[in-house]
């Protein structure tokens, strides 16, 4: 395998606090604290060990309460970014075990509109009704129209990422299911083609991560799980300007928005000199069912157009060749706020390469691909994880 | 079936910005206005400093026909605020000239549209400052 300082980093702590639709008496602070604890302990550290920090307010408090500074901190929010740059900074030796700590809780309160991260205020939308399940929609239809993808394809992602829920305790959809193609397809209209269960939920809590040199993870309470590369394609601002499919890809058809991921996958694969066929576990970002099928094409698992009848015949079901979101993700497992939840894949791909889930394990997955974002956004994010230094 | 009409309830208003004004004062005149780049020709829109085509800085307003053809939509049934009556019809609609915009259908039938639907622009204000601009089949 090709070298890359990353593989000189490993995550050794993670934690999710309890994840429900609503966590009362907390804030986002407050459940970021919890986060940041439960994933030191992970690790078998202290707070004293942190010597430098990611996130918003609930990451500074915690260098604040705790008395640790001087640390080294980025303005990153949360998400795979943060965890790139918490290996950029270790690699280049900012600091030598950084702290992802993020937190949403009391700030989705007016229940008849739909949550206010989903609605940016932006002059060329804002009088047209827009939301998150409108511009992903709009991604969904374009490659429905061009390539005829079905929505009894999106209705199987959706089923199979809930089931994966239905089964996890810590899910805060358990138990909810077993959900069917037709279940999703019944459930009522929300912006067409996206059934209710095709959406993400809304829900509050807290994630965090620690990454540390390798050569130190080794000796702390957890097995390391390496980071083997990633990367991140932006397209400019999310939620002010049309999400149109076809935009930009600098003159290439290849690198619009619709294959959003593709040049970042490519960057991570060719860190460690892995290929799509070499990934074990697709932890990939379910904001709304459709993107997983984009997620397959951009990031080259299958070819363009492809993806719909990718995700059938149990290929994306634990047990499947490629499993994917299997604790449940967005869809049941939790989607904190804005920026908690970000952290969601990371955390699961790293249980995933522990070996430790206790429902969902993938026997003998030594590689996880995470992913964060979407064409509806224009963003999306990669990172590979690994069981074994390259 | 429902008839899409432009919304009548208190839905959010957009704040024009000093490099968008120009294109809020067109649509106030019942003209929906692009820049057009002096050295390309080529269609910028959202409103921008730069040429999204060649990124030349010579842009000027130019008017639309505010004809095109529907490039995506969606049928929205939950409401992003009660402020918006469902269903409405976000739409992107590719302008004539070779860009693109975001708005809502009109006109029709909810269950009417289509990929590539003949589209043109219609003019309803919101404010006495703002219009917003819709389109309708054609």
């Amino acid at each position: 395998m090709k070298d890359h300082p990353f593989h000189d980093v490993a995550i050794a702590g993670i934690h999710n606090t309890r994840q429900a639709r609503v966590l009362e008496g907390h804030n986002g602070s407050s459940i970021a604290m919890e986060a940041a604890l439960g994933a030191i302990a992970d690790a078998g550290l202290t707070p004293r060990d942190i010597d430098g920090v990611i996130g918003g307010g609930g990451a500074t408090d915690f260098v604040y309460q705790h008395r640790i500074g001087p640390v080294w901190r980025s303005m990153s929010g949360a998400g795979i970014p943060a965890v790139l740059e918490a290996a950029s900074a270790i690699a280049a030796g900012f600091a030598r075990t950084v702290l992802i700590a993020a937190g949403s809780a009391g700030t989705y309160t007016e229940r008849a509109a739909t949550a206010p991260w989903t609605r940016p205020a932006n002059e060329f939308v804002v009088g047209f009704g827009m939301f998150t399940a409108a511009e992903f929609a709009l991604i969904a239809r374009r490659h429905m129209e061009v390539y005829g993808t079905t929505a009894e394809s999106l209705a199987t992602v959706a089923a199979t990422i809930r089931n994966n829920g239905h089964v996890n305790p810590e899910a805060i959809y358990f138990g909810r299911g077993p959900f069917t193609p037709q279940d999703i397809l019944d459930s009522r209209m929300i912006a067409d083609p996206f059934h209710l269960l095709d959406c993400s939920m809304t829900s509050e809590g807290g994630c965090a991560l620690v990454l540390t040199r390798a050569d130190i993870a080794r000796d702390l309470a957890q097995p390391p799980v390496y980071v083997l590369g990633g990367s991140t394609d932006h397209y400019g601002p999310a939620y002010q300007n049309p999400p149109s499919f076809d935009l930009d890809g600098r003159g290439d058809p290849r690198l619009v928005n619709g294959w959003v991921g593709r040049a970042a996958a490519r960057t991570a694969f060719s860190m460690c000199g892995l290929r799509p066929s070499d990934v074990d576990v697709c932890e990939f970002y379910d904001p709304f069912s459709f993107e997983i099928i984009r997620q397959f094409e951009a990031f080259g698992f299958c070819g363009e157009g492809e993806g719909g009848a990718f995700v059938l015949d149990g290929t994306i079901e634990v047990g499947g060749r490629y499993p994917v979101t299997t604790d449940g993700g967005l869809m049941s497992f939790s989607h904190a706020g804005a920026q908690a939840q970000m952290l969601q894949r990371p955390i699961r791909g790293a249980q995933q390469m522990r070996g430790e889930c206790p429902t969902r394990q993938v026997e003998g997955a030594a590689v996880a691909l995470c992913s964060g974002g979407g064409a509806g956004a224009l963003f999306t994010d990669v990172l590979l994880l690994g069981k074994e230094r390259p | 079936m429902t008839l899409l009409v432009p919304q009548s309830g208190a839905i959010p208003h957009p704040h024009p910005t000093a490099l968008s004004q120009p294109f809020w004062n067109g649509l106030s005149r019942g003209e929906l206005l692009f820049q057009r780049c002096d050295v390309c020709a080529g269609a910028t829109h959202t409103p921008a400093l730069v040429c999204a085509h060649c990124g030349a800085r010579q842009l000027q307003w130019a008017p639309s026909t505010g004809r095109g053809s529907v490039y995506s939509w969606t049928i929205v049934w939950r409401p992003q605020t009660p402020a918006f009556t469902v269903p409405y019809v976000p739409i992107i609609v590719d302008l004539e000239e070779g860009w693109q915009m975001l708005s809502n259908l009109v006109g029709c039938a909810h269950d009417a549209v289509h990929v590539g639907q003949a589209v043109e622009v219609e003019f309803h204000p919101l404010t006495a400052d703002i219009t917003l601009p819709y389109f309708r089949p054609r």
